[in-house]
């Protein structure tokens, strides 16, 4: 299986010969039923993705794969992630199943390629607020440790690692066809880690492809089926 | 006319006032006296100097020349609404958007105005033109410049509110409604305050002016209706033009947040 492709070197690349080994693929277990299913369809695919020095990057990931996204801080680990889910303008193009992201609107991508910032954003006056459903979230919120009363609390109350469970749970609400992780455990403790860690994996056994960043080796060991690590843009 | 004159001395005298003013800001350092001063005298001279034209563009009367009026005019407002702003947009374009707010609603409320008066005198005089032109764009240049302000800081302050939004799929009419809901209240606040407030707290400018000049109070009243309804419309479509352009600069055709569109301050 060759689901991970890297773009050309030319100097400026942010990839580099010594960094490219950690490229090749190491298979690892992300759920049972990506186990079973031995050629899953490329679920994302980008191609000549490039923001200032950063990129062009290519990369490919298959329908319940996790592909870790690793590199020194100022690589463009965030920025790769944002250009995917089209937030920033960028060169080059992505596809879902196959579809380009030019071929739809802005929103629309977004709707099926989800990016979970590491510092999420909050607009309404309570968390509840922030879901299409709130009242559906009472699952979710016991398997992340979260008391169902936060829903009717403020934001701006609930502590660093709260938001970030509930932003969690925000983003795969709808079951975005891909998530875009972006440090999504960097305020939780070792349990509410472990039950993000679940939740996704569980997402990735229902097909969902994600790209993963984290400080954490032990978490990209955990999830990752391959990585690819940005060097630092000269 | 009977009305009051303003000479030498009465002037004199209220430039003492803010001489105080400015004293009392050195005194205890607050800072403003280099302020109020430079406005002070700017206003002065500026005054002066209109005065004289006007002067001498009522006796030519040429159709022309004030019309040259009128744009400079436009244009004035165009940099102060633009130069006010303390967060600009990169290249002409910040200053395009100000004179496109300003000069849109002016244009069509005197537009509307000067047909309205049309009837009684011929209102391409410059005694008409001008004037009600001027206090229109007055209106709609201050009203444009705090919305614009206000939506230009309400957005590079909320941008973590408005992407997470844009990232879960809203677009960006949705993401920013609030804020531009926000920035349009406060650009139509003070012509709304002047509303309620007109003939009970302040005796609006125009009738003051009227009844010192010695006219009827009822005459005055009249004109002064006339005239707040009319910087009514006008800062209010100024308002919204100012607000929904700066809404879409901000972002782009993929209902992306473009924060880089914002011009970064040196030093």
């Amino acid at each position: 299986m060759d689901d991970l492709t890297l773009g050309p070197f030319d100097g400026r690349n942010t990839f580099n010969r010594a960094t490219n080994r950690h490229a090749i693929l190491r298979p690892r277990f992300s759920g049972a039923i990506t186990n079973l299913m031995q050629n899953p369809a490329i679920r994302l695919k980008a191609k000549g993705l490039k923001f200032q020095s950063v990129g062009p990057i290519e990369l490919e990931v298959a329908a319940g794969r996790c592909l870790a996204v690793s590199g020194p801080s100022g690589a463009g680990k965030s920025l790769t992630l944002r250009m995917l889910a089209d937030l920033v303008p960028h060169e080059g193009d992505c596809f879902v199943d196959g579809v380009a992201s030019s071929s739809m609107t802005g929103p629309a991508w977004r709707r099926v390629v989800r990016y979970v910032s590491s510092e999420p954003g909050w607009w309404a006056a309570t968390a509840g607020e922030h879901f299409a459903d709130a009242k559906a979230q009472a699952e979710g919120m016991k398997r992340l440790f979260l008391d169902a009363s936060l829903l009717e609390a403020a934001p701006e109350r609930l502590s660093t690692g709260e938001r970030q469970r509930m932003a969690f749970l925000r983003a795969i609400e709808d079951r975005p066809k891909v998530l875009l992780l972006d440090e999504p455990t960097s305020a939780l403790d070792p349990d509410s880690v472990k039950a993000v860690e679940e939740i996704v994996r569980e997402l990735m056994g229902g097909g969902c492809a994600v790209v993963l960043t984290s400080h954490d080796p032990e978490q990209v060991e955990r999830l990752a089926d391959h990585v690819m690590t940005l060097a630092r843009p000269l | 006319m009977n009305g009051l004159v303003f000479g030498p001395w009465e002037l004199a005298f209220a430039a003492l006032l803010v001489l105080v003013n400015a004293a009392l800001s050195v005194a205890f350092s607050l800072g403003i006296h280099r302020s109020i001063l430079i406005a002070a005298l700017r206003m002065v001279a500026q005054l002066l100097l209109v005065g004289f034209v006007l002067g001498f563009i009522f006796t030519s009367a040429d159709h022309w020349l004030s019309l040259l009026v009128l744009f400079a005019m436009l244009m004035a407002a165009t940099f102060e609404v633009g130069s006010r702003q303390r967060k600009k947009l990169i290249g002409f374009w910040h200053y395009g958007l100000s004179g496109i707010a300003v000069s849109g609603g002016t244009m069509l409320v005197a537009a509307f105005a000067l047909m309205t008066v049309a009837g009684s005198e011929d209102w391409t005089t410059p005694r008409i033109v001008i004037p009600i032109f001027g206090i229109i764009l007055g209106s709609a240049m201050s009203a444009s410049s705090i919305a614009l302000n206000n939506i230009f800081e309400g957005v590079s302050s909320q941008r973590a509110a408005i992407e997470a939004q844009l990232a879960l799929g809203h677009t960006r009419a949705q993401a920013m409604a609030p804020l531009m809901q926000r920035a349009i209240y406060a650009g139509t606040l003070p012509v709304l305050n002047q509303m309620a407030g007109a003939g009970l707290i302040t005796l609006p400018g125009i009738m003051s002016g009227q009844i010192l000049a010695g006219a009827n109070p009822l005459i005055a009243a009249q004109s002064q209706i006339f005239l707040m309804l009319l910087l009514c419309a006008a800062s209010t479509a100024s308002v919204v033009t100012a607000v929904w352009l700066a809404a879409k600069s901000l972002s782009d055709e993929r209902e992306r947040l473009r924060l880089d569109r914002f011009r970064v301050k040196k030093g």
